[in-house]
């Protein structure tokens, strides 16, 4: 089984040495920082979180949506995602992978980082976010390798992964839900201390998690032999469309809370989302680019006839996980940092090293996916030529 | 809410929470150091500061108490905003009291300097925060303290504080401490590396020894500064700060986010 991710064609080796080359600029990026601190970043002392925690706080949202695979086909018996949850499990194995990445590198002192083990805090959001994460890392690892391995031999998996399974469906909404956590408790930051974010949180992520396993499953089908099947592509489709407009709907009422009681402390947040505060509007473009994407999304993937396209299909999945990497990966953090509490309105905008690091902990993922996929396809390719 | 309750609802809370993770750590949010001892620390002692906003509006005042704090602790001086460590420093009223100020009030007054610092919280969000207990409310005398060998630059204590009290070392400060002819570094305090939080310490290292700390010593000796911030232990009934808050009209910051600020000012 782990022969086959040695062994491969052009195209395999080109595409690890794509990731493998962003992760290397990345790396030399991360040696800059750890030798001359994060003011190579954009942050600064009002913005003190910026693309790293945002990244961090998408790709929960992405490893937690393995569950609207692993749900269906294990507690309803759901056939069709037969072949798909296990792309939805290595996805979420390498989700939480660059998330723990994610944060190390946004940390000031990551040499220090088992200080969080050995001094362990519960009263501390952080401390419970790395629980359930290194949790979630570790269970889906399991069960990702032990069915997939049962399966490679055609035989049933063994009766004590069940109960392992079961309790991954909570635990994916747990760790979402204790990421919304960590804003969403500090009465200093009015824009995230609201009890939907939660929520919202869950929503937006079951509306980009199956976007994205939609997109790999179309690249699986038109590039190697294995089919996670349509059925099971158009069922994924359909549960984005029903999270697209749960999200939305949330939004919408974070958006009339804020609007309708006029308190300014609500509103400042979004007024410099939407359209800028005092003169200072950085994401103003990027918003309106996910508003009008949220809008095109939520109406064209609820069209059943329109979502049935492959090209479309693909191409209105690549439009929400856009639109949600900008609420989420790009604006929700940041905004909470603006104002800052003493009104000051400092503006953050990521420099190149900090991109080039947060490319490189995506390509990290993307490569350890690309490998869990072609042993995936490889062993798939096998058992159907028998 | 009385004390009581809130502890209650906040443990209720945690075990929620605990539970909802699924978690053997459940016993471990019962424990809860720091909100379990918190009636024990208002008991015992906590360290307070007046400040008077009248005398403050002397500009020499407001220098010499952020100079002398700065040098006491080896506080960098880093031109870039973005980068800047300050432990007590001038902010505008209308910024530092946004709820005692309206579209009326005067000028003068909206844009009138206050010094701020760390309001060593009688609930401080930022110790509930922290990861590692690298800051924590000292029971003895309820500073909030910082131990800056383990902190790991997490910067969640930041986003926390709804004063802008800490500073994070973006870059390795050292190189902006201001020596002298030798070399040598204003005073003996620990210098921090890069990637860890500090904030002001309500000079603890001086109290062990018996001192004031250094912002009020030093505007005492300016002349008309005398008073200008006053410092004391709330737990004694004959100090100099229960003196002035039972007699003067003073305010403290965000009191309505219910973290019990410790620096109070006499309007």
């Amino acid at each position: 089984m782990l022969q086959d991710a040695f062994r491969g064609g052009k195209k395999y080796w080109i595409l690890l040495g794509i990731w493998g080359t962003l992760v290397v600029i990345g790396l030399a990026a991360y040696g800059r920082q750890l030798s001359e601190g994060l003011h190579i970043t954009g942050m600064n002392q009002d913005v003190t979180w910026g693309l790293y925690i945002s990244q961090f706080t998408f790709l929960v949202g992405v490893a937690a949506s393995a569950v609207m695979v692993v749900l269906p086909y294990y507690l309803h018996n759901y056939k069709a995602f037969g072949r798909m949850v296990i792309l939805g499990e290595f996805l979420a194995v390498s989700a939480v992978l660059m998330c723990a990445v994610f944060i190390v590198v946004d940390m000031g002192q990551p040499t220090r980082v088992v200080n969080v083990l050995l001094h362990p805090s519960p009263n501390s959001l952080m401390f419970w976010d790395m629980m359930v994460l290194m949790g979630y890392l570790l269970i889906n690892l399991v069960i990702g390798a032990v069915t997939f391995e049962a399966e490679r031999k055609g035989a049933p998996p063994p009766r004590w992964v069940k109960p392992l399974i079961y309790l991954s469906i909570p635990w994916a909404v747990s760790i979402h839900t204790v990421t919304a956590f960590l804003y969403s408790g500090l009465e200093a930051r009015t824009f995230w201390m609201t009890a939907i974010l939660a929520p919202r949180f869950l929503a937006s992520a079951f509306a980009s998690g199956p976007s994205l396993l939609i997109l790999l499953a179309l690249i699986l089908r038109r590039f190697t032999r294995f089919d996670a099947g349509w059925e099971a592509i158009q069922k994924l489709a359909t549960i984005v469309a029903y999270a697209l407009v749960i999200n939305l709907f949330f939004v919408l009422m974070e958006l009339f809370t804020a609007l309708y009681s006029d308190m300014p402390h609500h509103l400042h947040a979004f007024e410099y989302l939407f359209v800028g505060l005092e003169g200072h509007a950085a994401l103003v473009p990027w918003m309106w680019v996910g508003a009008t994407l949220t809008l095109f999304t939520v109406v064209l993937m609820a069209i059943p006839r329109i979502r049935a396209q492959e090209n479309v299909l693909a191409v209105l999945c690549a439009a929400v996980i856009l639109a949600i990497w900008i609420e989420k990966g790009l604006a929700l953090v940041v905004a909470g940092f603006i104002p800052s509490p003493l009104g000051q309105i400092t503006e953050y905008a990521p420099t190149a090293p900090e991109i080039a690091i947060t490319v490189g902990v995506y390509a990290l993922g993307f490569f350890v996916l690309t490998v869990l996929y072609k042993v995936v396809v490889n062993v798939r390719e096998r058992l159907e030529a028998t | 809410m009385s004390e009581d309750r809130r502890t209650f609802l906040k443990e209720a809370g945690f075990a929620v929470l605990g539970l909802g993770c699924g978690l053997p750590l459940v016993r471990g949010a019962f424990a809860l150091p720091q909100h379990g001892t918190e009636e024990d620390v208002q008991s015992s002692s906590q360290w307070a500061m007046v400040v008077d906003l009248e005398k403050c509006l002397n500009e020499e005042v407001r220098a010499v108490s952020a100079a002398a704090c700065h040098s006491e602790h080896n506080v960098p001086d880093i031109p870039d905003p973005d980068d800047k460590i300050a432990w007590i420093w001038e902010e505008k009223y209308k910024h530092v009291f946004p709820d005692q100020v309206h579209e009326h009030s005067p000028v003068e007054m909206r844009e009138m300097p206050v010094l701020v610092l760390c309001n060593h919280c009688t609930n401080p969000p930022c110790v509930r925060v922290c990861p590692t207990k690298a800051t924590w409310k000292r029971e003895s005398d309820g500073i909030v303290m910082m131990d800056q060998h383990r902190c790991i630059g997490c910067r969640y204590c930041m986003a926390a504080c709804p004063y802008g009290s800490r500073s994070f070392n973006w870059r390795d400060p050292r190189e902006f401490i201001q020596t002298d002819g030798n070399g040598e570094m204003p005073s003996d305090f620990p210098t921090r590396t890069k990637g860890v939080v500090e904030k002001c310490n309500f000079c603890a290292e001086r109290l062990r020894d018996g001192r004031q700390p250094a912002c009020v010593e030093a505007v005492d000796a300016v002349p008309g500064g005398e008073g200008a911030l006053t410092f004391g232990n709330l737990a004694e009934p004959d100090s100099e700060v229960n003196r002035i808050l039972s007699e003067k009209h003073t305010i403290s910051r965000r009191v309505s986010l219910g973290t019990g600020p410790n620096v109070f000012y006499v309007v």
